[in-house]
C-alpha cells in the first residue's frame, strides 16, 4: 500500500453507504465497526480475541463496552487504530470512519476504512490523534517521564497542524485549562512526576483532545484511579463531550461507571458482543442471560449479605480478640548511615481499632491511606513504631504482639492468617498447590505426612477445588481459583482471624461475590473473624459488620457499616461515598458530589 | 520484572503470545466465572518449572544450536585421549610445519577400480638448498591409510584406565597424518587442539564454580540482610569492578612462583580469574534476592512460620536457580577468553600444559602467519566455543522465568 498518499483521500475500494438511517434528519454515525475479528496466532493455532463484532458510534454519544477480563474489549478498541500488539492481527472486518458527518469536515462525502490502511502508513498516523484519539488505563506509564507536560501535549498539535511555537504554547495552555488542571501556566512547564495520578490522566485527556478528535477511545481510563478522582475524570469527559459533539468509545468493566456515563452499551463476552442497546433499556431489562448475571452480581454487592445477617442472628459477636491500640508506623525513620536524622513517612498514625470475635471488620480508604500498612502492622509483618497490638489467644491470655520477635510470633501467626491481594504473586510458581497449602502444616511439624495430605484434600474440598488440583502448579489456575488456593492456605492451621487485604480486587465482579460468599461460608463452619481491607465500598458493605474509614494514615471514622454508609459523620467519608458510582443510570446527576479538602 | 498491577483484566487477553500459551491456555476456559472446579487439561498445565523452561528454551533455535555445540566441546574435552590421534607432545622432526592434509574416503586404484578406504596423501618434504625453506609436495603414489577405532599409542583415559584404541589412527603405526597441520616441533595440531579443549573449557567451568560460590554467598548476604551489610558488600563489589582487569591478572599471575607444578599453576590461574569475575554473579544474586524478598509468596512463607533458612532455600532458591544457571553460562565464555588472553601473553598457563591460549602463543610471530596459518586453528575453536556459550546463555536467560509475561 502506498503510504505517502495524503490522508484525506479515501483509501481502498469505494465503500457504498448501505445503512443510511436518519437520526434527527441527519445520520450521526461517525465510526462504524463491521464484522471485526482479531486473532492471536499462537502455536496452538489462531485464537479469536475479537469475533465478528459490529458497533456504531454516534457523534456526541458515549458507547460503553462492558465485559469481564478476557472478553476482548481492549483488543477490540486497539484494533480500530491497528495498534494491537503482536502476535495479534486484525483478521477480517471493516472500520469505517465517516469524516463527512463530523462538524469539521461537513459536506463532502469522505469515508475511510481504517483497516485498509497499512498500520505503519502515514495515512493512518494522520488519523491517529487527529480524528481518533485514545486514552489508556495507566496514567503513570502513558506519559514520557523526561519531557515536560506542555511539550507532550503540544507535540500532539504540532504533529497534525502547522503552528508556531508560540501558538502551540497558547493552545496547550488552553487545553490544560479545559481539562481543569489548576494553574496551567505553571503546570505546562512541569514534568509528569510532579503530577498525581489524576492530574496525569487529565494531561492525557488534554493530549487526546489536542486536535479536536471526532472519536475518543478511552480504555479503562479510570480503573487505576481512586473513586473520588474517578468521579472527577468522568465529569470532565462528559462536559468536554457536551461542548464538542465528540463520540466516545468507553471501555470499562465497572457497571457503576457505565451507569454514570453511557448513552449506549455493548456487552462483550468471549470476544463476541452479546447485547447492545440503550443504557436505560439494558439496566431496566437485560435480555441476554450473561448481562442479567453481570447486573445481578453488581446489584447483589451493594447491599449487606443476607447470609451474614442471618449468621449474626444465630451467633452473636463476641468479645474483642484483636485490638490495635494507638498503632503508629513510620517508614524510613531513624538515623541514616551518616548518622543524620531521617524524618520518614508516617503511614499509620495512632490507629485505634478492635476486631471482635466472629465479626467482619472492614477497613476502607483510597490508595496511600495506610490501610494495607495497618493490616500488616496488626499481623506484625511490619514492625510497629509505637502502640500495642493486643491479641487475645484461644486460652484467654492477652498478648501484645508489638514487641515480639519473629520466633515468638510463630504461635500468633498460626492464629492470624492472611489472604493476599494479588493471586499471581502470592503463590510460589515453583511449588504445587499441595505443597503450598501444606507448608504451614509441614512447618508446624505436628502432623505426619499422610495426615497432612488428608488435611490438604479436606481443605481443597472446603474451598471448592477438585482433588486433582493437588499435583498442579499455580500457573494452571485462573485468578479466582488461585484466590481459593490462597484461602485454603490461610485456613490450613485452623486460624481464628483472617486478614484479607483487597482479596477480591483483582477479580471480576461476578467472581467477587463468589469469593466473599466462600469466606462467609468458612466463617460459619470454622468460627472465624475477618478483617477485610478494601478500597471498594460495595464489597465492604456486602461483607462487613463494622467499618473503619482511613484517610492519610488516620482512622477518621469507624462504626456499624450501614450506619456509616447512610449517615457518614466525617466529611471525608461523605465525599468518598458520594464519589462511588451507582449502578443505576436513573440516579445519574441526582447525587451531589462532595469534594473533601483537608482543613488543618 | 513484570508489573505488579493486575487491575487491567485484559492483560491476559492482549498478550497471550508473550504470556505463553502455557500460562493461559485458552482464556475462554481460564477466566470462566463458571465452575471453580474446571481446570485446564493442556499438557502445560501439569508441567513443572523445568519443563516449562525446556518448552520455551526449545523454541530458541540459536540457543539449541549453541547447546549442541557446547555439549560437543565438553565431550571432546572429556574424551580428549581417545579422540586425539597422537600424543600431543610427540614431536616429529621431519614434519615441522607440515601443512594440513585432506582426508579422502574413496581410494582409486591405479587400474581404475575403487574402494572405500579412508586415507590421506603423503606429503614429501623438500628443502631448498639455498634458502633452506621447506616445501611439501603431494605424492599421489604414497597413501597413508587410516583406521577407525584402531590401536595407537597406549594411553590412560583420565589418567586411570589403560587403553590403546583411538578414534582415528594410521594402519601403519610408524606413519603420521596431520589433519590440522603440525607446529614448529612437528606436533599434531589436531591432537593439541583437542587436548587444549579439555583445559580451556574446564578452566571456564571450574573458575565460574569458584566465583559462583563467592557470588552466591556475598550476593545472598547482601540481598537478604540489606542495610549496612548490603552497603559494605556493594562498595567492595564496585571497588573490584573498578580495578582494571588485565593489569590485575598480569600482576597476580606474574607473582606466581615459577617453580610451581603445571597443575598447581592451573588451579592458581583459575582462582585468579574467579577472584575478579565473582562480582557480576554477586550482583545478579543480590538483585534476585531483592526482588523476591518483596514477593507476596515470600511474605506468605514467613507467615507460615518458616525459618529464615527454609524461606531462603525452599521458597526463594528455586526461583533463582534458573537465573543463576543462565548467568553462569554467560560467565563461562568470559573466563575462557580471559584464560586465552593470559596464556597468549605468556603469563597464564605455560607448556607443557596445553590450552588454546598456550597454542595461540605459538602463532604470535609473523612467520607463522606467513608460513603456517593453520596454527590459528585453536583461535577458531575459541571463537566457536565462546559464541556457542553466549547463544546458549542468551536462550537460557530468556527461558529462565517461564511465568513472566515479558522478559526484561
Amino acid at each position: 500500500m502506498d503510504s505517502t498518499a495524503p490522508s484525506t483521500m479515501p483509501r481502498g475500494a469505494p465503500i457504498p453507504n448501505t445503512r443510511d438511517h436518519d437520526n434527527k434528519g441527519r445520520d450521526t454515525t461517525v465510526l462504524e465497526i463491521r464484522n471485526l475479528s482479531t486473532e492471536f496466532v499462537t502455536k496452538r493455532g489462531a485464537f479469536r480475541a475479537v469475533d465478528d463484532v459490529s458497533l456504531e458510534l454516534h457523534a456526541g454519544k458515549t458507547l460503553c463496552v462492558v465485559g469481564e477480563s478476557g472478553s476482548g474489549k481492549s483488543v477490540m478498541s486497539r484494533s480500530i487504530l491497528q495498534i494491537v500488539d503482536p502476535p495479534g492481527r486484525v483478521a477480517a472486518g471493516q472500520v469505517l470512519l465517516h469524516r463527512h458527518r463530523t462538524a469539521r469536515d461537513a459536506g463532502i462525502e469522505d469515508t475511510v476504512d481504517l483497516l485498509q490502511l497499512s498500520p505503519t502508513s502515514k495515512a493512518i498516523r494522520n488519523l491517529r490523534g487527529r480524528d481518533i484519539a485514545m486514552i489508556f488505563q495507566e496514567p503513570m506509564s502513558s506519559l514520557s517521564p523526561v519531557h515536560r507536560i506542555g511539550d507532550q501535549v503540544g507535540e500532539a498539535i504540532r504533529l497534525h497542524e502547522r503552528v508556531s511555537k508560540k501558538e502551540m504554547r497558547e493552545r496547550t495552555l488552553e487545553l490544560l485549562r479545559k481539562v481543569e488542571i489548576p494553574n496551567p501556566g505553571k503546570a505546562i512547564d512541569q514534568f509528569p512526576f510532579e503530577f498525581s495520578g489524576g492530574m496525569r490522566q487529565r494531561a492525557m485527556i488534554a493530549m487526546a483532545l489536542a486536535c479536536n478528535p471526532t472519536v475518543l477511545i478511552a480504555d479503562e481510563p479510570t480503573t487505576a484511579l481512586d473513586v473520588t478522582i474517578q468521579a472527577e475524570i468522568l465529569d470532565l469527559i462528559r462536559s468536554i463531550q457536551d461542548e464538542s459533539d465528540m463520540a466516545v468509545l468507553f471501555i470499562t468493566h465497572d457497571m457503576g461507571v457505565v451507569a454514570e456515563i453511557a448513552d449506549e452499551i455493548a456487552v462483550m463476552r468471549y470476544g463476541k458482543v452479546v447485547e447492545t442497546g440503550d443504557v436505560y433499556d439494558i439496566f431496566e431489562a437485560p435480555q441476554h442471560p450473561y448481562t442479567q448475571r453481570l447486573l445481578n452480581s453488581v446489584k447483589e454487592l451493594d447491599q449487606p449479605s443476607e447470609r451474614r445477617l442471618a449468621m449474626r442472628q444465630a451467633r452473636p459477636v463476641g468479645a474483642p480478640c484483636l485490638v490495635s491500640d494507638g498503632v503508629t508506623k513510620v517508614f524510613g525513620a531513624g538515623k541514616n548511615w551518616r548518622g543524620r536524622e531521617a524524618r520518614g513517612l508516617l503511614a499509620v498514625d495512632r490507629a485505634d481499632l478492635e476486631l471482635r470475635k466472629g465479626e467482619n471488620l472492614g477497613i476502607v480508604g483510597e490508595s496511600g491511606s495506610g490501610k494495607t500498612t495497618l493490616g500488616r502492622c496488626l499481623q506484625r509483618v511490619y514492625d510497629v513504631t509505637a502502640g500495642h497490638v493486643l491479641y487475645t489467644a484461644e486460652d484467654g491470655r492477652e498478648l501484645d504482639l508489638a514487641p515480639m520477635t519473629e520466633n515468638q510470633l510463630a504461635g500468633p501467626w498460626r492464629d492470624i492468617r492472611t489472604v493476599f491481594q494479588d493471586p499471581f504473586s502470592s503463590l510460589n510458581p515453583r511449588m504445587t498447590i499441595g505443597q503450598i497449602i501444606a507448608e504451614p502444616l509441614v512447618v508446624a511439624g505436628k502432623l505426619t505426612a499422610p495426615e497432612i495430605r488428608d488435611r490438604v484434600f479436606e481443605l481443597l474440598e472446603l474451598v471448592g477445588l477438585p482433588d486433582t488440583a493437588y499435583m498442579r502448579y499455580p500457573h494452571a489456575f485462573s485468578g479466582g481459583q488461585r484466590q481459593r488456593v490462597s484461602i485454603a492456605r490461610a485456613i490450613a492451621p485452623n486460624p481464628r482471624i483472617i486478614i484479607a487485604d483487597e482479596a477480591t480486587s483483582a477479580l471480576d465482579v461476578s467472581l467477587r461475590t463468589q469469593i466473599l460468599d466462600l469466606l462467609l461460608d468458612l466463617q460459619e463452619r470454622l468460627d472465624l473473624s475477618f478483617i477485610l481491607i478494601s478500597h471498594d465500598i460495595a464489597v465492604i458493605r456486602y461483607f462487613c459488620d463494622r467499618i473503619a474509614v482511613m484517610y492519610r494514615g488516620r482512622i477518621v471514622e469507624a462504626g456499624d457499616t450501614e450506619e456509616v454508609c447512610r449517615n457518614p459523620a466525617h466529611d471525608y467519608t461523605r465525599s468518598l461515598l458520594s464519589a462511588v458510582p451507582v449502578a443505576d443510570p436513573r440516579m445519574r446527576g441526582q447525587k451531589q458530589r462532595v469534594r473533601y479538602t483537608e482543613t488543618t | 520484572m513484570t508489573s505488579k498491577i493486575y487491575s487491567d483484566p485484559d492483560v491476559t487477553m492482549v498478550e497471550p503470545g508473550k504470556l505463553g500459551a502455557a500460562a493461559h491456555p485458552d482464556p475462554r476456559t481460564a477466566t470462566a466465572n463458571d465452575d471453580p472446579r474446571a481446570l485446564g487439561q493442556a499438557p502445560e498445565d501439569f508441567a513443572s518449572q523445568w519443563k516449562l523452561i525446556w518448552i520455551s528454551f526449545r523454541k530458541h533455535k540459536l540457543a539449541m544450536t549453541g547447546l549442541i555445540i557446547v555439549v560437543l566441546f565438553y565431550l571432546i574435552g572429556a574424551f580428549a585421549e581417545f579422540l586425539a590421534p597422537f600424543d600431543p607432545n610427540a614431536s616429529s622432526a621431519p614434519d615441522i610445519y607440515h601443512p594440513p592434509q585432506m582426508i579422502h574416503f574413496i581410494d582409486r586404484a591405479p587400474d581404475g577400480g575403487w574402494s572405500i578406504n579412508p586415507h590421506v596423501n603423503f606429503l614429501t618434504a623438500e628443502r631448498d638448498p639455498f634458502t633452506l625453506a621447506t616445501t611439501f609436495t603431494e605424492d599421489p603414489d604414497r597413501k597413508i591409510y587410516l583406521d577407525f577405532f584402531g590401536k595407537g599409542d597406549p594411553y590412560r583415559l583420565w589418567g586411570l584406565i589403560p587403553m590403546e584404541r583411538r578414534l582415528l589412527t594410521t594402519e601403519n603405526p610408524d606413519e603420521m597424518f596431520f589433519l590440522f597441520g603440525a607446529d614448529r616441533l612437528g606436533r599434531d595440531m589436531l591432537s593439541r587442539t583437542i587436548y587444549g579443549t579439555r583445559i580451556s573449557m574446564s578452566i571456564g567451568l571450574i573458575g565460574v564454580s569458584l566465583s559462583l560460590v563467592l557470588g552466591l554467598i556475598l550476593g545472598g548476604i547482601s540481598g537478604y540482610f540489606g542495610g549496612r551489610t548490603d552497603m559494605f558488600i556493594q562498595r567492595v563489589v564496585e571497588l573490584v569492578i573498578s580495578l582494571p582487569t588485565i593489569p590485575i591478572w598480569l600482576g597476580l599471575s606474574a607473582a606466581l612462583p615459577q617453580d610451581w607444578s603445571p597443575l598447581t599453576r592451573y588451579f592458581a590461574i583459575t582462582v585468579i580469574l574467579s577472584l575478579v569475575a565473582w562480582t557480576e554473579l554477586a550482583r545478579v544474586v543480590r538483585g534476585k534476592f531483592l526482588t523476591l524478598r518483596t514477593e507476596d509468596f515470600v511474605t506468605a512463607a514467613r507467615l507460615d512460620g518458616c525459618s529464615r533458612g527454609r524461606v531462603i532455600f525452599r521458597h526463594m532458591m528455586p526461583s533463582m536457580v534458573s537465573h543463576i544457571i543462565a548467568s553462569v553460562t554467560l560467565a563461562i565464555p568470559v573466563m575462557i577468553i580471559a584464560e586465552t588472553s593470559l596464556s597468549f601473553l605468556g603469563l597464564g598457563l605455560t607448556p607443557p600444559i596445553i590450552s588454546w591460549g598456550v597454542l595461540l602463543k605459538e602463532a604470535q610471530n609473523i612467520r607463522s602467519i606467513a608460513q603456517a596459518p593453520w596454527l590459528f586453528v585453536p583461535g577458531a575453536a575459541v571463537c566457536l566455543a565462546v559464541l556457542a556459550l553466549n547463544f546458549l546463555g542468551d536462550g537460557l536467560r530468556d527461558a529462565a522465568d517461564p511465568y513472566v509475561q515479558d522478559n526484561d
